[in-house]
């Protein structure tokens, strides 16, 4: 066990993509804490779509011992958290673990948005901050533009914010040293009852339930008897141990550690981040505050590609929800694709990288519906419902009126692209709430309704700004709207997965859209295909994909069948992944990729 | 009854060798130097009786020498394999015996030598009916020297087709017509009218992969060139009866019904290929690819094939399928699903008429001119 003073917890804060990995990379080595022919880069990214999009998806946090110029030896824990929206609440979490945090900020882009929503995270959270001017290596960095700029927009003090390079290991050192002297180190009663924050828990195929732990009162040891305040559980601990970043066991762990224990837990679902571990004997008098549970945003139905293999979906997604309890599935039909899940996620690169699993690790080939978010219906005889597929939108004469989720969104972007982002979101329907400056940066903050950012909106503003704009969003509550569903004919048959709810000023433009990405999305067949958008029984857009002309071999000589079979094999096996809806098929990836506008 | 005698027995074999290698052609063709015609016809010998001894008792009812060119051969060679051929299998009656020639004037020199070897039907590599194009194609011969070498042809074998690849780079619709009844004006019975396909690992090929191929017809222009060339055939009185091969009826190229409906064939020479049927299992044969590399094996081992495989019912119905929608009579669906051994969705069968790509008479699915040009599709939609 060690001392509390010796003891430093931090996270790694900062935009998508400003270093934070690497930054984590630089302090492992440093240390010595990972051998150097084990180092490889965003080492801690260890999921294979991690690597892919090179981004961090999943907190992660690690052990390392740093003897310091004092003399001492520190244990550092520190936690690299993901950059991206959608997993905000990875974040938000790992803050109430720690006591300082590492805010990263890229020299040559500045604050951006995600920079933003989380430092203010850390200072809700009563965060000492060291700021980090990270890529001074790179010819357009400029560290004292950006000091200013991080005193200008976040209003903190930046005179001692450290120029580091992550990448060549330049300022490192003086980032371990400003660790020790500057971070506080977390306080704590040995001698009292048992008091643990339950951080995080995942499902490891050896080990079953792995639950991440920060002691703040008293000392936890192999065997103990424990107890779970909110959920009333008891469990034995079976092991314990530190991640260095392989599990290491050790014989306890005291005030101000972070560790992890296993104690026979069978399911994800059966533990509650936030929740306050103590001995089931000498329990401790009051419970942490916990956290505000996770809520998935957008809904989508998830379907084999061949409905015998529902079983084996059903397998997947039980075994997957024993590692990411955030994301929700409830068994759903389906007129054309029979049976599947509706589920939810905490935004679309979330069900993006849920769908891929599912996938990849299940060997499993799905059908995505249209996602969509959660309507309220207010019915006419005073019920709410929620609804999260717009297939099971009732007769309107029942419906009083609908309301939509809004939400606040934070963009900034450099003022040559203002006007460009303004227009993205005016046609978003968004209603402006702010507009500030900072050098020659803006920050404009907007209300707008949730289904029209979730799908490609972060695309969409990419794009208009050359990758420029940041953004960053939370939900504020729902509002009421003239909303529709429009639904999507394809050879004159409805088909339920691609049906969507649309503002009634929109839904032109919508339909239209979508009927023109269908006929690129659609394969040819050898008849030709209306595509239609409807509302009610009323067509608004309408394009036919012609049939296909000519696909024939023309000379099959010598009878060699064989490359001609392989070749046939393969587009039919190709076709086994589109589903038919009547005589139409249709590529899996259709569903997601026709809601996404070009506009 | 064994599944192959609906389509009888052939025998192919294969010439690997070219004067010069045309830039379109991925056939197993190559340019050497020198070629020592003994040690390739006892390689061929030594093949013929291996594969005879298998299939004692046989009644042949085509042989093909195809290439590459078999009109380099030596005539003693074509006579030596084929007094062996006589030797070692019965022949039918009508039995079709065709070599492939290409028409250059040093090949026509030896026609009458090949038809005194046994050969009865010239298969005539001619390709286009004007110089610009033939040029364009990498061929050795004029458009004359075609006409002279197919007016020897004609002399001395009473069955002489030939070959023409259109869709090529440039061709308009009207010029392809114009050559077109230039070519029914010369046509006997028979003629093969090929697409132009860009095949990869050519020298077309390497080219289209960069851009650098330009004018070749897009899909629309290519399928009306086919759907007019089916018009135009079958009003001169030669109907597609498989997608680029054009008789009067009765004068089909009996080797290639023996492929489409899927027949025994035995494949001897580098890179050719066979179904052969023994004991009730069919199997395909394969053989090495490389001239030298077949030579060694034939030399060393007494055998030219690879390691044998025996095709599972259900690989046999996809090539049979494959094989007959091909041609205009279509697919017998009872032996079809006799090989597949389960029925073929009748629903998915009355759509596919509906839409005008099939017809369906006393038990055949025959694709129509519409369904021949999308045959691909409608093969995979009829797959299982
Ligand atoms: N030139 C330069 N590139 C860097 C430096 N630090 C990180 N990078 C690069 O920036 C990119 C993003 O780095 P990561 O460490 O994955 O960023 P992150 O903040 O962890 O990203 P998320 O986890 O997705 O939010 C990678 O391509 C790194 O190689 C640096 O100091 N200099
Ligand atoms: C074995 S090949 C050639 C026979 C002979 N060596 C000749 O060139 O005349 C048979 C026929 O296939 C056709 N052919 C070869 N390659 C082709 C291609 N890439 N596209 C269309 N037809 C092709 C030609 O018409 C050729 O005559
Ligand atoms: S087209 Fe004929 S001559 Fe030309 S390379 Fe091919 S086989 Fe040889
Ligand atoms: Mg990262």
């Amino acid at each position: 066990m060690t001392e509390l003073d010796h003891i430093r917890n931090f996270s790694i804060v900062a935009h998508i993509d400003h270093g934070k990995s690497t930054l984590a990379d630089r302090l492992i080595q440093l240390t010595g804490t990972v051998a150097e022919r084990d180092m490889k880069a965003q080492l801690l990214d260890s999921m294979d779509i991690e690597r892919e999009r090179g981004i961090t998806i999943k907190a992660n946090t690690v052990r390392i011992e740093y003897p310091a110029k004092d003399g001492q030896t520190y244990v550092l824990n520190l936690i690299d958290t993901p950059g991206h929206v959608d997993f905000a609440y990875e974040v938000s979490r790992s803050m109430q673990a720690v006591e300082g945090s590492l805010l990263v900020v890229d020299a040559s882009q500045g604050v951006e948005a995600q920079t933003l929503a989380n430092v203010y995270q850390a200072i809700d959270a009563g965060h000492e901050i060291v700021p980090v001017l990270n890529k001074i290596d790179l010819p357009a960095a400029d560290p004292e533009a950006v000091k200013a700029n991080i005193e200008d927009v976040i209003g903190i003090d930046a005179s001692d914010a450290i120029p580091i390079s992550a990448k060549s290991g330049l300022g490192i050192p003086e980032v371990l040293e400003a660790i020790v002297k500057r971070l506080p180190a977390p306080k704590g009663d040995r001698n009292a009852p048992l008091k643990a924050m339950l951080v995080d828990s995942w499902y490891d195929p050896y080990l079953g339930v792995v639950v991440m732990i920060r002691v703040m009162d008293g000392v936890i040891k192999k065997g103990d008897r424990i107890k779970m305040i909110q959920t009333g559980a008891l469990y034995g601990v079976d092991k314990l141990s530190v991640l260095k970043p392989q599990m290491v066991d050790i014989a306890e762990l005291g005030p101000g550690e972070i560790g992890v224990l296993t104690a026979s837990i069978k399911q994800v679902r059966d533990t509650r981040v936030g929740d306050t571990i103590t001995h089931e004997k000498k329990p401790c008098d009051k419970a942490l505050p916990g956290f505000k549970p996770a809520q998935p945003v957008v809904f989508c139905g998830l379907f084999p590609v061949d409905a015998n293999d529902f079983e084996d979906l059903r397998d997947a997604i039980e075994k997957l929800q024993l590692n990411d309890a955030s994301f929700s599935s409830e068994m759903e039909t389906s007129a054309a694709l029979g049976f599947g899940f509706r589920c939810g996620f905490l935004g679309l690169l979330h069900l993006e990288v849920i769908r891929d699993r599912l996938e990849r690790e299940y060997d499993l080939d799905l059908i995505t519906t249209a996602p969509s978010v959660v309507f309220k219906l207010h019915m006419k005889d005073g019920e709410v419902r929620d609804l999260h597929n717009p297939a099971d939108m009732p007769d309107l004469t029942y419906v009083d009126h609908i309301e939509e989720p809004r939400i606040k969104a934070t963009i900034m972007v450099p003022d040559d692209y203002l006007g460009d982002v303004l227009k993205l979101c005016q046609d978003r329907r968004g209603i402006q709430m702010d507009l500030t400056y900072a050098g020659s940066r803006a920050m404009v903050v907007y209300d707008l309704p949730l289904a029209e950012v979730v799908f490609d909106f972060y695309d969409r503003l990419k794009s208009v700004t050359k990758g420029y704009a940041s953004f960053d969003y939370q939900i504020t509550g729902y509002r009421e709207d003239h909303l529709v569903k429009m639904s999507i004919l394809v050879n004159d048959e409805p088909v339920d997965a691609l049906s969507i709810m649309v503002h009634r000023d929109r839904a032109e433009s919508r339909g239209r859209a979508m009927v023109e990405k269908l006929k690129d999305l659609i394969p040819r067949h050898m008849f030709k295909i209306p595509i239609q958008a409807a509302i009610g029984g009323r067509v608004i857009a309408r394009e036919t994909l012609s049939a296909m002309r000519k696909d024939v071999t023309a000379k099959c000589y010598g009878g060699d069948a064989t490359r001609k079979k392989k070749l046939l094999e393969k587009q039919k096996a190709g076709k086994k992944k589109m589903r038919q809806f009547g005589k139409v098929e249709i590529p899996q990836s259709a569903f997601i990729a026709a809601l996404k506008m070009d506009d | 009854m064994d599944d192959w005698r609906h389509g009888g027995f052939g025998l192919y074999l294969h010439w690997p060798f070219c004067a010069a290698k045309c830039p379109y052609c991925d056939f197993n063709s190559h340019v050497a130097a020198e070629i020592d015609q003994s040690r390739w016809n006892r390689a061929y010998l030594s093949e013929i009786e291996r594969l005879g001894a298998e299939t004692k008792g046989r009644v042949l009812n085509s042989i093909f020498f195809g290439g590459g060119t078999p009109s380099l051969m030596a005539p003693e060679l074509v006579q030596a394999i084929l007094d062996k051929v006589r030797a070692t299998w019965t022949l039918a009656n009508d039995v079709e015996i065709t070599l492939e020639a290409n028409p250059t004037s040093i090949e026509s020199g030896r026609f009458r030598a090949y038809s005194e070897a046994g050969v009865n039907r010239i298969s005539m590599g001619m390709q286009a009916l004007n110089d610009a194009d033939l040029k364009r194609l990498g061929r050795m011969h004029s458009a004359a020297e075609g006409r002279a070498a197919f007016d020897i042809a004609r002399k001395h074998f009473d069955r002489v087709s030939f070959d023409l690849i259109y869709a090529r780079q440039d061709q308009s619709l009207n010029a392809w017509k114009a050559e077109l009844h230039e070519a029914l004006a010369m046509a006997v019975d028979h003629f093969s009218l090929y697409q132009l396909t860009i095949e990869d690992g050519t020298a077309f090929g390497l080219r289209h992969a960069a851009g650098k191929l330009h004018g070749l017809p897009d899909d629309a222009l290519a399928s009306d060139m086919y759907l007019i060339t089916q018009d135009i055939c079958s009003s001169h009185g030669l109907p597609a009866y498989e997608i680029s091969n054009h008789a009067r009826p009765g004068a089909e190229s009996r080797h290639n019904l023996v492929y489409w409906r899927y027949g025994d064939y035995l494949g001897i020479g580098p890179g050719a290929h066979g179904r052969l049927t023994l004991d009730g299992t069919r199997h395909a044969t394969d053989t090495p690819r490389a001239p030298e590399a077949w030579l060694r094996a034939v030399e060393a081992a007494g055998n030219g094939e690879l390691p044998r495989e025996a095709l599972p019912l259900s690989e046999q119905a996809t090539e049979y399928l494959l094989f007959s929608l091909r041609l205009s009579e279509g697919m017998d669906l009872a032996r079809y699903e006799a090989l597949s051994g389960q029925p073929v969705d009748r629903a998915k069968l009355r759509h596919l008429e509906e839409i005008g790509m099939i017809t369906l008479e006393q038990g055949r699915i025959c694709p129509t001119d519409a369904g021949r040009a999308v045959l691909n599709a409608l093969i995979v939609e009829l797959m299982p």
